[in-house]
């Protein structure tokens, strides 16, 4: 349903044209695809390209057989594209349930409805749901409430940018069986970056993206064990490294 | 009351009707209507317009609501009020003035109110100020607030000025005995060519007194905010203030604030900020389906709830 074509995006540094995405052709139809690969090979720019944050400086995206890659990000928001940022952002005087009434929009949830998706992400609800989305709050808590936002959304596309960055380990194993869940009960595609091996063993499909370009792509059953097996990545793709 | 009034009143105090308690109604100027309880008694000063408020020792859980309204176009209204609140008391105090100007002459209204609040008596102050009216006319407050606060004192203080004021320059000041606190938690927007300036002076006198001044703003359009902060830490107290504003558009606002220890044993922080809401803010509400006008304003009216 999502389909990306040609998609390439530079950036004039210094007077020198700096590559960050070089012709990024792939077509997501699976339920449940996991972008992986090294830091800085363009992966969370290829997420802000898709939610419409940063646009391509060439190229065209294609969103259930419409061309959205003129379509503002609010457009594309309501056109059902859900993204969660890797660095969530905070609100002065904002409350979580103002944040997760605002994601459900139209579907006009209750307090009870709220609390539930806090409730999936690990946070106990009655403790958070008036909290003020601010300084207050851990980079982990924060984390949680961006993914419960995804979830009250419930859009046919769901982008999340390493959920798993700044959660403890403790909270990690809920977040999988929050990814599994969502991977069971969800219509829609499903993209998460991540180096989690945990989470790559969830997918359906697994894309390497290094140095902006698409290195490999396939089914997790191809691809994982090749990625595990790889020199040096072992360590990498068990989350041990820094 | 007229239709008109009456509006202004619920803006100002949440009023639909005659609230209970005690209570004291000025509309254009001239008090309307009154209430006193068995512990509240409201008497109209002498020597100048206002009334003094005198609520017995140890009242609890009582109210005292005293609203001004002006429908009157151009009219220049000036009052006194004063609060002796006495020992052990818990009560709350609901006053707030709107105006509303449909024609061209300037309306105002200056209300000086001062509280003696006696020993561990403890006070809710509740402000609100609210302008309308589609006249040339301009709609000026200047609300000067003075506190003295006796042994074990705590008040708190809400002012809120939302919309419509074209000029306001709001003075408070406080004295705090020993052990007394005293809370301050102001917010303030302001649109088009308006001025705001605000004005907290704060004596820690006492040993073990406290204050916290918490300023939150918004300057939309071509509008103007001062924020001016004094807290002399004159014994062993603690004092903190906050100014925290957004800025918007071709607006200015302006911090300045001021901390003085005069002994060793005064902790005293001031922190203040200023700048326009962060780009990242309004694209995450823009994932969520906001247009940009809708983001910005869930990003403002948050910060002032």
């Amino acid at each position: 349903m999502l389909e990306l074509q040609n998609i390439s995006y530079s950036v004039i540094e210094n007077n020198v044209t700096k590559e960050i995405l070089k012709d990024i052709s792939v077509r997501i139809e699976d339920d449940f695809t996991a972008i992986t690969g090294p830091n800085g090979g363009g992966k969370s720019t290829l997420a802000k390209i898709i939610a419409g944050i940063i646009k391509p400086t060439e190229g065209k995206i294609i969103f259930d057989g419409e061309d959205i890659t003129d379509m503002a990000i609010t457009d594309r928001a309501r056109a059902g594209i859900s993204f969660a940022f890797q660095q969530p952002v905070r609100f002065k005087g904002i409350t979580v349930k103002d944040l997760i009434t605002l994601a459900a929009g139209e579907k006009n949830i209750k307090t009870s409805g709220a609390c539930e998706y806090l409730s999936a992400v690990g946070l106990c609800a009655r403790d958070y749901i008036n909290r003020e989305v601010n300084a207050s709050l851990s980079g982990g808590e924060l984390k949680r409430i961006e993914i419960a936002m995804i979830m009250a959304r419930g859009t046919k596309l769901s982008v999340f940018d390493e959920p798993e960055a700044g959660i403890d380990l403790w909270s990690f194993n809920n977040l999988i069986k929050v990814f599994e869940k969502m991977h069971e009960n969800t219509n829609g595609s499903i993209i998460i970056i991540s180096h989690q091996e945990r989470i790559l063993n969830i997918a359906d499909r697994i894309i390497v993206i290094a140095d902006g370009q698409i290195k490999e792509s396939g089914s997790r059953e191809e691809l994982l064990p090749q990625l595990l097996s790889a020199n040096g990545s072992c360590k990498y793709y068990m989350g041990q490294e820094d | 009351m007229d239709a008109i009034q009456k509006n202004l009143l619920e803006q100002i105090a949440g009023l639909h009707e005659v609230p209970a308690g005690a209570y004291n109604f000025r509309v254009n100027g001239e008090g309307v209507g009154r209430n006193t309880t068995a512990n509240i008694d409201i008497v109209t000063k002498k020597d100048k317009p206002g009334i003094d408020i005198f609520i017995k020792a140890g009242t609890k859980n009582e109210s005292v609501h005293i609203p001004v309204v002006l429908s009157a176009a151009g009219l220049k209204d000036l009052v006194y009020n004063d609060f002796y609140v006495g020992d052990d008391c818990d009560v709350t105090i609901v006053a707030g003035c709107g105006i509303h100007n449909g024609g061209d002459g300037d309306s105002s209204h200056d209300g000086i109110h001062c509280f003696h609040i006696g020993k561990n008596a403890r006070v809710r102050y509740v402000e609100k100020h609210y302008g309308e009216g589609d006249g040339k006319g301009s709609r000026i407050m200047n609300p000067t607030t003075e506190v003295e606060i006796d042994e074990g004192g705590y008040m708190e203080m809400d002012t809120v000025q939302i919309r419509g004021i074209d000029s306001t320059h709001r003075v408070t000041t406080g004295r705090l005995g020993k052990d007394a606190t005293l809370i301050i938690r102001e917010k303030i927007m302001t649109h088009g060519t308006q001025r705001a300036t605000t004005d907290f002076k704060v004596d820690l006198d006492g040993e073990g007194s406290s204050t916290n001044v918490i300023s939150r703003s918004v300057a939309k359009e071509h509008s103007y905010q001062l924020f001016k902060s004094e807290i002399n830490g004159n014994n062993r107290c603690a004092g903190h203030s906050e100014c925290d504003a957004i800025i918007m558009d071709e607006a200015t606002v302006s911090a300045v604030p001021q901390i003085t220890a005069n002994h060793i044993d005064a902790s005293l922080i001031h922190e203040a900020a200023i700048g326009k809401i962060a780009g990242e803010q309004i694209i995450k509400l823009m994932t969520l389906g906001l247009t940009e006008a809708e983001a910005e304003a869930q990003i403002v009216n948050g910060f002032l709830k």
